[in-house]
């Protein structure tokens, strides 16, 4: 979480996980296209949704993030053919464990934007950042993280 | 039980014996009587009575135990060829590692079966027995029930009959079983070389008295404040003793992440909250779709946190999501967290679609 | 320590409007990896490469981070750079601060802080890059070309022409697709036939092209440069071999029931047939769900009167598998459903058709003999309008929300051809916009208005309806005038959007090449590689990729067959090093790697492992590298984290989230 410093306004972290081919693409064309989106959205490219460890994610809320999102192809579109399928389940069970464990489940997203949606990509990005932000501070992982 | 142990011994001393088998994997007692571990027997002199064991206490899964004991044994093997060969004696003379025995209860058999599957263990250095079994006791259980001082326990069909410094006890073992005992998933071996059961079952008998899954509609129903009340207390009591993950059968990795400084997750005894949820998640992560549910995890945790609940979570998604799926019901499954379907695979936003609270 | 050097780019004004670029190089100044940080113009630039490569030399970098553009844009670019200054090219990260920062934030605080971030993870991330040496592997030098029409027809015959072995697989029984059906073509009016039947031919008779009609791709393996592919060349029940093509069999067959695909349906066909007269190849085809033998077990009658003896009643499906360096995409378009349209009758009135059943009606060889005359009753019509924009540039959802782009063009022709041919015929054409960029293009259009009279209301139909004397009455609003128009016509031509070929998704998923949400096949760059599929070794050639006329189609199917020829020059590829490799003391040999591997690149083999002082043979993955194409699937399935991949392993992605997250 930043806090900016004029105006205290909640500013909330948000890391987006991209695959290489889709949707990091698709977040090209949104740039290209200048179509803009909060620039609390960070984005760490991977080659493929299926890269994607929970472990990244988990490191992510650890570290202060207040959302995490993961984008891939689209089913059925995926770089590598079956990436994205393996990663839809790994996603499911995963935010079901989060959800299990009393977690916001809106705090964890999966989006499939392909390499010509970059006014999907900002759509999402924009509704999810909202999102985020009226969620507030991530405090059910916040309390469960390192706070130093 | 006094009949099936004596049988079991009989029949591990034959195969000893004849060298059909080299070793013995069985349970053996320590200082008291409730105090059963598993233990590896190379004698069939060590095999008395008394120091093998089968009793109401024999809840480890001993296929777990497989996997250090066959590599200790083809090491061993592969050890003494290179000093033949290095004394310039044949390397084939000397004698490959044998079969190991091994007991395994019912639900220890979906374990063996997962270990099959990937590879953990060579099936052709293992001899089977499987055990015929009617649910575990919970010391702890018996303990909250009032017993202490306990010199003996003795089973005596549905009874189990404690003695204690204080006196007898006897209680029903319906009452006391092991939280995977009460919640069985049946008694028919799902691998066996032979079966030692003097009196079976009917067919389909013997499913534990509780709904496997009720814990876990429970806390789906609740809040998610209550959820997130529920799980901080339970996880907030990990020591991080590791004992979860040592008994699983299902954490078999050469080198765990939480222990390998390069990976980036590894944690030491002193951990934030944050690490100790992290550590639980991603342990059931990583069983996910492995896990037999047997149990192990549970009954080891000293600090009584229920884990099973986490893995039980993941088996209950899976069965809904993707169709049901018993992990070790048979060699060579393809667990659904590395499979896929897909056309009729859910997305992950049924989790907020599900309308749980 | 590594010595950390970071560049960043002000790409014009493109990213220091927003981002302060001196500030984000006093930021990085202060981590301790970086040892030298400074800002150029245009880094991608001659000067600003120098730049880097100095830098390289004069600090002994370990490694550098550009702050740029996009690395889908320069991450090449940058690799070059530093390999020519002796640094590994995989000790190179781009902070992408234009696309995904100055492009879209308009406040330069903002920009300014999240390019730090950003710059920050990519410093993050390089710090754990290690040098990679990229592999090799062999190019199969033959390609394989998906479509047999125009665009197919062009991409092969260059190829060929360059000296490399061709083959086309075409799903119908005939080469030459759409254009082999058109009458005349635009802007100059030559006849569609005479220009692409000897193309046809030449296909026919290179040595290097082979032909495979009535065939279809059924399953691709494989990477650039050594893609296998398994080809069904469904029965024809002719043997292709022993038919003459004298179409004996084609006049006999007591059939007649067959919908005359090539003539959209306007006439029927017996059930075995040859397309057309000049179909390539040139042999017939037995279509078994009209055929009396097929249906009854009897007839024959074609097997009969072959005295080439090439009927094959027996003939099976037949699945071959070829090995291709590169692929390209040509599968075309479809006319769209126009029956989703409805008001304008077409499913109703026989007088509605599209523009290629006009097309039919009007060419030689149709079902009128090039008279034109109602479908209806033969007769001649006196009265026609067009109707543009059927399901293009449609935001109902009914249609297409993109331009069909052809429409305009073929509609004047169709106009102006009418009215050269039957003075008598008037002609109206109701258009949104009439868009006619293109050499001769709107000098074309003007013809038809100007010389021709041809009568352009600006708006869009709201109904067709069949009126009291038979006819049909147009029933729309002039935008111009504001008036309602009500037309009485005998004949209603629909300009119906075009779309790519049905099967175009499935080519696509077995390629996987990326589809738009039209199903165009994307290219991997709008602009700078037009041609090119996003998946290496994959090209995009004619209407697969866009709507496009046959000019426009020729000239990318060349480009596309150039892209193959540079491609199948190389005698080796170099291969991506980022792929996935296993650290021996870890695996467990679980398999799950190899499940979810999709390439079969990871294999298990027993070795002898040196772990914590004791040797023992373990059951070991092993990633092929020639195959492994770094998706990173196995990493995740991998429990000990024993599989990690190059250039993007776990400590690299979590110092990245550290970075990020700090």
């Amino acid at each position: 979480m930043q806090v900016n410093e004029n105006s205290k306004e909640f500013k909330p972290l948000i890391v987006a996980f991209c695959c290489n081919w889709c949707s990091y693409a698709g977040a090209d064309l949104a740039g290209t296209s200048r179509l803009s989106y909060p620039a609390d959205v960070k984005i760490i490219r991977v080659p493929c949704s299926c890269r994607v460890n929970p472990m990244f994610i988990l490191k992510a809320f650890e570290k202060g993030a207040d959302g995490v999102i993961m984008c891939g192809c689209h089913p059925g579109d995926c770089h590598y053919t079956t990436g994205n399928y393996y990663a839809r389940r790994r996603m499911t069970l995963l935010f079901s464990m989060l959800d299990y464990l009393g977690v916001d489940k809106e705090r964890v997203r999966v989006e499939w934007v392909s390499a010509a949606e970059g006014q999907r990509f900002a759509m999402v990005m924009n509704d999810f950042a909202k999102k985020i932000t009226e969620l507030g501070e991530n405090v059910k992982l916040g309390d469960i993280r390192c706070k130093k | 039980m006094q009949e099936i142990t004596g049988l079991m011994v009989k029949r591990a001393k034959e195969l000893l014996e004849a060298g059909e088998v080299q070793r013995v994997i069985g349970w053996t007692t320590g200082d008291f009587c409730y105090d059963v571990t598993p233990a590896v027997f190379t004698k069939a002199e060590d095999l008395e009575e008394g120091k093998f064991v089968y009793n109401s206490f024999c809840g480890s899964n001993l296929s777990k135990y497989l996997i250090q004991t066959l590599r200790n044994d083809i090491n061993a093997v592969n050890t003494a060829k290179a000093m033949a060969a290095r004394k310039g004696e044949n390397p084939d003379d000397i004698p490959g590692p044998g079969k190991t025995l091994v007991f395994l209860k019912p639900c220890d058999t979906y374990s063996f079966n997962q270990l099959l599957t990937e590879h953990r263990i060579d099936k052709s250095l293992v001899y089977v027995i499987g055990v015929a079994c009617r649910g575990m006791a919970d010391i702890e259980k018996i303990k909250l029930m009032g017993a202490s001082g306990i010199t003996k326990v003795i089973d005596a069909g549905d009874k189990l009959e404690v003695k204690t410094i204080y006196g007898d006890k006897s209680f029903d073992k319906k009452d006391v079983l092991l939280e995977k005992c009460a919640c069985c998933k049946g008694k028919e071996h799902k691998y066996a070389d032979e079966v030692i059961d003097p009196e079976p079952l009917p067919e389909g008998e013997g499913k534990g008295p509780m709904d496997r899954m009720a814990g876990v509609t429970m806390l789906e129903e609740m809040t998610a404040e209550e959820r997130y009340a529920f799980w901080n207390d339970q996880l907030s009591r990990c020591i991080k003793c590791y004992a979860c993950r040592n008994a699983c059968p299902a954490c078999t990795c050469m080198k765990c992440v939480f222990d390998n400084p390069r990976s980036g997750v590894d944690s030491k005894a002193n951990v934030t909250e944050f690490e100790e949820k992290m550590y639980h998640i991603i342990r059931a992560f990583h069983v996910a779709g492995r896990c037999t549910d047997c149990g192990e995890c549970s009954r080891v945790c000293p600090q009584g946190i229920p884990l099973h609940l986490l893995n039980r979570k993941f088996i209950k998604d899976i069965n809904e999501f993707y169709g049901d799926y018993q992990a070790g019901e048979a060699e060579g499954q393809r667990a659904p967290l590395v499979n896929f379907d897909a056309e009729n695979d859910v997305e992950p936003s049924i989790v907020n679609e599900k309308g749980g609270n | 320590m590594q010595r950390i050097g970071v560049f960043v780019c002000w790409c014009g004004s493109n990213i220091a409007a927003t981002v302060d670029v001196d500030r984000v190089v006093e930021a990085v100044k202060t981590d301790p990896n970086v040892v030298h940080a400074e800002n150029y113009q245009y880094m991608c630039s001659e000067a600003g490469q120098k730049l880097i490569r100095d830098a390289i030399t004069e600090h002994q970098l370990t490694g550098i981070v550009v702050c740029s553009c996009s690395p889908r844009m320069h991450e090449q670019t940058f690799r070059k750079t530093a390999e020519a200054a002796g640094l590994n090219q995989y000790m190179v990260e781009i902070a992408n601060i234009r696309e995904q920062c100055s492009w879209i934030h308009k406040d330069k605080d903002e920009g300014t802080e999240k390019a730090i971030i950003l710059a920050r993870a990519a410093i993050a991330k390089v710090c754990l890059n290690a040098p990679l040496q990229p592999g090799q592997s062999k190019v199969v030098k033959r390609a394989l070309i998906i479509g047999g029409g125009i665009a197919g027809i062009q991409s092969a015959i260059d190829i060929a022409d360059a000296g490399y072995k061709v083959d086309i697989v075409e799903r119908t029984p005939t080469i030459g697709g759409k254009m082999a059906q058109l009458d005349k073509t635009f802007p100059t009016l030559d006849c569609a036939s005479c220009i692409v039947t000897p193309k046809m031919v030449e296909c026919a008779q290179h040595p290097n092209i082979t032909i495979y009609a009535y065939s279809e791709v059924e399953e691709v393996k494989g990477f650039v440069g050594n893609f296998n592919v398994k080809i069904r060349k469904k029965a024809r029940y002719v043997d292709e071999t022993k038919c003459t093509g004298c179409a004996v069999c084609t006049e006999k067959c007591p059939s007649r029931k067959g919908r005359n695909e090539f003539n959209c349906g306007l006439d029927t066909r017996g059930a075995v047939y040859i397309p057309f007269a000049q179909a390539i190849p040139n042999v017939a085809t037995i279509d078994a769900t009209n055929c009396l033998h097929f249906k009854t077990g009897k007839c024959g009658i074609c097997a009969k009167n072959c005295s080439a003896n090439a009927i094959d009643f027996e003939q099976k499906d037949e699945i071959f598998e070829e090995q291709y360096g590169a692929i390209v995409v040509a599968t075309g378009y479809q006319i769209s459903d126009v029956t989703k349209f409805d008001e304008y009758q077409y499913t109703k009135h026989p007088d509605v058709v599209t523009s290629l059943e006009l097309e039919r009606l009007m060419n030689a060889a149709g079902p009128s003999k090039g008279v034109l005359v109602k479908p209806s009753d033969g007769k001649h019509p006196h009265d026609i309008v067009f109707i543009q924009c059927v399901g293009s540039r449609d935001i109902s959802g009914r249609g297409k929300c993109y331009c069909s782009k052809i429409c305009c063009m073929y509609t004047a022709k169709h106009a102006m051809l009418i009215r050269e041919k039957y003075p008598d015929v008037n002609v109206h054409v109701f258009y949104i916009d009439v868009r006619t960029p293109g050499k001769n293009f709107d000098e074309f259009y003007r013809r038809a208005v100007e010389q021709y009279n041809v009568d352009y209301i600006k708006g869009m139909v709201g109904k067709v309806y069949e009126n009291e004397k038979g006819g049909l009455t147009v029933q729309a609003v002039d935008l111009i005038s504001n008036e309602r128009v009500m037309l009485d016509t005998d004949m209603v031509v629909l300009a119906a959007a075009i779309e790519p070929s049905d099967g175009v998704k499935h080519i696509a998923s077995m390629l996987t090449a990326s589809i738009d949400t039209n199903n165009f096949l994307t290219e991997a760059h709008p602009k700078l590689r037009p041609v090119e599929s996003p998946t290496a070794g994959v090209f995009l050639s004619g209407v697969c990729q866009g709507p496009k006329d046959i000019p426009e189609t020729v000239s990318q199917a060349g480009a596309a067959a150039v892209k193959v020829v540079g491609l199948l020059a190389k005698d080796y590829l170099v291969t991506n090093p980022c792929t996935a490799h296993t650290d021996e003391t870890m695996c467990n040999g679980c398999s799950s790697c190899e499940r979810v591997c999709p390439y079969g690149a990871i294999s298990y083999i027993d070795k002898e492992v040196m772990d914590k002082g004791v040797r023992e043979v373990r059951r070991i993955a092993q990633v092929n590298g020639a195959l492994c194409q770094g998706c990173g699937a196995c990493t995740v399935a991998c429990p000990s984290g024993a599989m990690d991949l190059k250039g993007f392993s776990n400590k690299q992605i979590m110092a990245e989230v550290d970075a990020i997250c700090k």
